[in-house]
C-alpha cells in the first residue's frame, strides 16, 4: 500500500533585506514576508544611521549648523543649506542681496540636476541594468561636482551658503563654467532618456507598479516628484515661492498614473526644467554686487521666536522648524525630511507586488538614508 | 538506425587519443574562459564609457590570471548549517555538463573530440542538465536568497529549454539531420538563418535565458537576490560557477554559429583548410558573444512572471508555429522560398506582438503645469 503523504505545508518566508543589501540605498532594512514571489507584508526598519543630528545642531551656533545641514541631506546639500539659512534669515529678518540669491538658485538647481542624475543611475541598477545608466549618470554628475568644488572648495560637504548670503565670491569664470556644465548635462539627460525611457523591458518593469492616487499621496504626506507623479501639481517653488523663483519661468511636470514610470518621467522632465531655470538665472545674474548684506552683524544672534522654512529639494519638501529663545544657538531644531515622509508609503505600495518590484518601488522613492534617520 | 551508422563518421577512435583530446580541450577552454572574462569586462567597460582592467599586464590582459590566483587562494567557506553533500556536489553538477557539451562540438571539419551521430540532441540534452546543480546549490546553502535563486533558476531553465528545443526541431526538419556536422554541411550555399529567421530569434532569446544573462539574469539578479545561488559560495567554488557560465556562453555561441550562421562551411565552402574554417567558426562565435555582452549592458531585467509568460505565451506558440509551417512546406513539397516568407512574416508578427503587449494602453504624457494649484484646494 502506498504510504500516505501529508500535503506539504505552505509557509510564508520572511526575508531580511538589508541593511547590507545592494539595492536598499544605504543602511535601510526591510523584512519582506513572501509567499512564492509575492510580497504579502513589509516591515521597514530605520535608524541605523541615526546620529542625533537635530540635537547636535542645538549645541552649535547658527554658522556651524550649516555644515550639519549638508551632512543630513548629502545628495542635495545646497537645498538643505538653503532651507536652514532661510530659517535663520527669516528669524533675524535679513534681506539677502540679489546677486547672492541668483547664485544660490543656480547652485541649488544644479544640485537638483546632480541629485536626479544619481537617481537615474541608481534606478537603472535597481531595475536590472548592468551599471550602464550608473556610469552614464555619474559622468555628468562628475562635471557638476567639479563646478561645485571650484566654487565651494569641497566635493560633498559644500557649506557655502551663509546666513545673509554666501561665504565668498564665486570664481571669475563662473558663468562660463556653468554654461559648459549645462551643455554636458543636457546631453547626459538625453543619453539617459535614450537608454531607458522607451526600452520595452524598462516599460514593462515600471508601468503600473506601486500606483498611488492623489488622495493616497496626500494622506501619506508625500511631496516632491512622488506627489507630482500622482497628479498633484504642487511644487514649493511655484506654490509658496521663495528666493527669486517668482521671476523665473518654468513648468512643473505632473503625472497621471502615480506609478514608478511616472516618477521616473517626472524626474527626467524636472532635470530639463532645471537646465532651463539655470539658463534664465544666468541671464539675469547681476554681474557684480554684494554677496552679503552691508550691515551684517559679526555675531549671529536671533530674537526669540519660532520659524518654519521649507524649500523644494529634489526629493520634496525639506523643512526646518527652528525655535529660538534668543542667543546664538537654536533652542530646538526639527528637520522635516522628504525622504522620511515618502518612505512611509513603502508598505502600502509594496504589498501585493512581486519581490523584484519591491526593489524598483524603493528605488523610485529616491530616499537618502542620512536624511531619513538624521 | 540509418543515422547512427553514417558512413563518413568514425567513432572507433582509440581511448588514449580521446583522453588527450579531452584534456587539451579542457585546458584550452579554461584559457578561453579567462580571455572571455577579460573581453567581457573590456567590452562592457567600453559601452559604459570606462576603461576596464588596465593595470595587470598590457591593457589588463593578465587580469584574469590575477583574479584566478586570488580566488584559488581564498578560503573555501561553507555555512555551518548548509547541507555538506548538496553544497559541495552542486558545483560539479553544474560544471561537468558544461564541459561535457564541448565534446560534440566540431570546431572545424576534423577538429572534433567525438563525432557523435546525434550531436545536436546530445548538446541540447547535456546543456539541460545544469538546473539540477542550481537546485542543489539553492537548497543546500540554507539561505533564503539562495533558495529563491535556485527556484528561479530551475523554473527558468526548464521553461526556456522548451522553445530552444522546438526551434531546433524546426532546423532538424529542414536539414533532415540531428548531426551538427551535417547541419553545417547543409548550409554550403545559404545559412539557415535565411530559411528560419523565427527559429533564430527564438534561439537567440532562449539561449540568453539559458545562460542566465541580462535581461534574463533573474536567478542571480544582483539588485534583488544579490547573487542568488552563488551567495554562500566563495573562492574556488564560486570561480567554478563563473567558469561554467562562460563555458556555457561559448557552447551556445558556437551552437548558434553552427546551426544558424553556417559554421565553417558558409560562405567559402569546405575546401579552404582548417585554419580558415577555425577562423570562420571563431568569428561567428564572437558575433554571438558580442550580442550577449551588448544585451547584457543595455537591457534591464525582466520580472519573474514576465519571464514565464514570455516563454509560455510567446516563444513556445511561435516555435510550434514554426514547426507547423515547416511541416506544411516540406510535406507538400512547396518551394523553399516559402520557408523564408512564412518564417519572416511570423518574426515580424512576434515583434509586433511584444511591442503591443508592452504598450497595453496608450499612456498619457506628463502634464506640464506652469501655475501650480495650492495643495489645500486639492483635498
Amino acid at each position: 500500500m502506498v504510504a500516505e503523504h501529508e500535503a506539504p505545508e505552505i509557509v510564508d518566508i520572511p526575508i531580511n533585506m538589508g541593511p547590507q543589501h545592494p539595492s536598499t540605498h544605504g543602511v535601510f532594512r526591510m523584512v519582506l514576508v513572501i509567499t512564492g514571489e509575492k510580497v504579502i507584508d513589509v516591515t521597514p526598519h530605520i535608524g541605523y544611521m541615526h546620529r542625533g543630528g537635530e540635537k547636535l545642531m542645538e549645541a552649535m551656533d547658527f554658522r556651524q549648523g550649516i555644515g550639519y545641514a549638508d551632512r543630513t541631506e548629502y545628495l542635495a546639500q545646497f537645498s538643505a543649506e538653503l532651507g536652514y539659512v532661510m530659517a535663520v534669515e527669516r528669524l533675524m529678518d535679513i534681506e539677502v542681496p540679489e546677486r547672492a540669491e541668483y547664485i544660490r538658485v543656480i547652485l541649488t538647481e544644479l544640485n537638483r540636476l546632480s541629485s536626479h542624475f544619481m537617481f537615474m543611475g541608481a534606478f537603472g541598477i535597481d531595475s536590472g541594468l548592468f551599471g550602464t545608466s550608473f556610469t552614464y549618470a555619474f559622468r555628468e554628475r562628475e562635471y557638476i561636482q567639479d563646478l561645485f568644488e571650484e566654487v565651494s572648495g569641497d566635493r560633498l560637504m559644500y557649506a557655502y551658503f551663509r546666513v545673509g548670503g554666501l561665504a565668498w565670491e564665486v570664481t571669475d569664470n563662473f558663468v562660463q563654467r556653468v554654461h559648459e556644465v549645462l551643455k554636458t548635462s543636457s546631453k547626459g539627460i538625453q543619453d539617459l532618456d535614450d537608454l531607458m525611457t522607451k526600452n520595452e523591458i524598462f516599460m514593462a518593469r515600471c508601468q503600473n507598479i506601486g500606483n498611488f492616487t492623489a488622495d493616497q499621496a496626500i494622506a501619506n504626506g508625500l511631496s516632491g516628484p512622488m506627489l507630482r507623479a500622482s497628479g498633484v501639481p504642487w511644487d514649493l517653488r511655484k506654490d509658496e515661492p521663495y528666493s527669486i523663483y517668482p521671476k523665473l519661468s518654468f513648468e512643473i511636470p505632473v503625472g497621471h498614473y502615480g506609478d514608478v514610470y511616472d516618477r521616473y518621467l517626472v524626474r527626467l522632465e524636472e532635470m530639463r526644467q532645471s537646465v532651463k531655470i539655470v539658463e534664465q538665472a544666468l541671464e539675469h545674474l547681476p554681474p557684480e554686487g554684494p554677496i552679503v548684506p552691508e550691515k551684517m552683524p559679526r555675531r549671529l544672534r536671533t530674537p526669540p521666536g519660532e520659524v518654519y522654512s521649507k524649500v523644494e529639494s529634489p526629493r520634496g519638501e525639506w523643512g526646518v522648524y527652528l525655535v529660538s529663545r534668543g542667543g546664538d544657538k537654536p533652542y530646538r531644531l526639527k528637520m522635516r525630511s522628504p525622504s522620511f515622509c515618502n518612505l512611509s508609503a513603502l508598505r502600502e505600495m509594496t504589498i501585493g507586488q512581486y519581490l523584484a518590484d519591491a526593489v524598483v518601488i524603493l528605488g523610485s522613492m529616491d530616499i537618502v538614508l542620512c536624511d531619513v534617520d538624521r | 538506425m540509418e543515422i547512427l551508422s553514417a558512413p563518413h563518421l568514425n567513432i572507433d577512435q582509440p581511448a588514449i587519443s580521446a583522453i588527450i583530446a579531452v584534456v587539451v580541450l579542457t585546458l584550452i577552454m579554461t584559457f578561453a574562459v579567462m580571455f572571455a572574462t577579460w573581453y567581457e569586462r573590456k567590452a562592457v567597460a567600453r559601452i559604459q564609457q570606462r576603461l576596464g582592467p588596465m593595470r595587470v599586464g598590457p591593457w589588463g590582459l593578465l587580469q584574469a590570471f590575477a583574479d584566478t590566483v586570488k580566488l584559488v587562494a581564498k578560503e573555501d567557506l561553507r555555512p555551518a548549517t548548509a547541507d555538506p553533500i548538496a553544497f559541495e556536489i552542486a558545483v560539479f553538477a553544474i560544471f561537468v555538463p558544461a564541459f561535457l557539451a564541448l565534446v560534440a562540438i566540431p570546431f572545424t571539419e576534423d577538429w572534433i573530440v567525438s563525432p557523435l551521430p546525434l550531436s545536436l540532441l546530445y548538446l541540447l540534452a547535456v546543456s539541460g542538465l545544469s538546473f539540477i546543480g542550481f537546485l542543489m546549490a539553492g537548497w543546500g546553502s540554507d539561505s533564503k536568497y539562495a533558495l529563491l535563486g535556485g527556484m528561479r533558476a530551475a523554473a527558468q531553465l526548464i521553461s526556456y529549454e522548451i522553445p530552444l528545443i522546438l526551434a531546433m526541431i524546426g532546423i532538424v526538419m529542414v536539414t533532415g539531420s540531428l548531426n551538427v556536422s551535417d547541419i553545417i554541411i547543409f548550409q554550403d550555399k545559404v545559412p539557415l538563418i535565411v530559411w528560419q529567421p523565427l527559429g533564430f530569434v527564438i534561439f537567440l532569446t532562449a539561449s540568453i535565458a539559458e545562460l542566465e544573462r541580462q535581461p534574463f539574469d533573474i536567478p542571480t539578479g544582483e539588485s534583488e537576490v544579490a547573487g542568488g545561488v552563488f551567495i554562500e559560495y566563495s573562492g574556488i567554488r564560486w570561480s567554478m560557477f563563473q567558469l561554467t557560465s562562460y563555458v556555457n556562453m561559448y557552447v551556445f555561441a558556437l551552437l548558434g554559429a553552427f546551426v544558424f550562421l553556417g559554421g565553417w562551411e558558409w560562405p567559402f565552402g569546405r575546401d579552404v583548410g582548417w585554419a580558415y574554417q577555425l577562423l570562420l567558426t571563431l568569428v561567428k562565435m564572437t558575433a554571438f558573444i558580442v550580442f550577449y555582452l551588448w544585451a547584457r549592458s543595455t537591457f534591464p531585467r525582466l520580472r519573474v512572471d514576465q519571464l514565464m509568460s514570455y516563454a509560455w505565451k510567446v516563444l513556445i506558440p511561435f516555435a510550434l508555429l514554426q514547426i507547423f509551417l515547416n511541416g506544411l512546406i516540406i510535406v507538400y513539397g512547396l518551394p523553399d522560398v516559402l520557408l523564408l516568407v512564412t518564417s519572416g512574416a511570423a518574426t515580424v508578427a512576434l515583434g509586433l506582438l511584444v511591442y503591443q503587449q508592452v504598450r497595453v494602453e496608450p499612456r498619457q504624457p506628463l502634464e506640464m503645469v506652469s501655475n501650480a494649484v495650492p495643495a489645500r484646494s486639492m483635498v
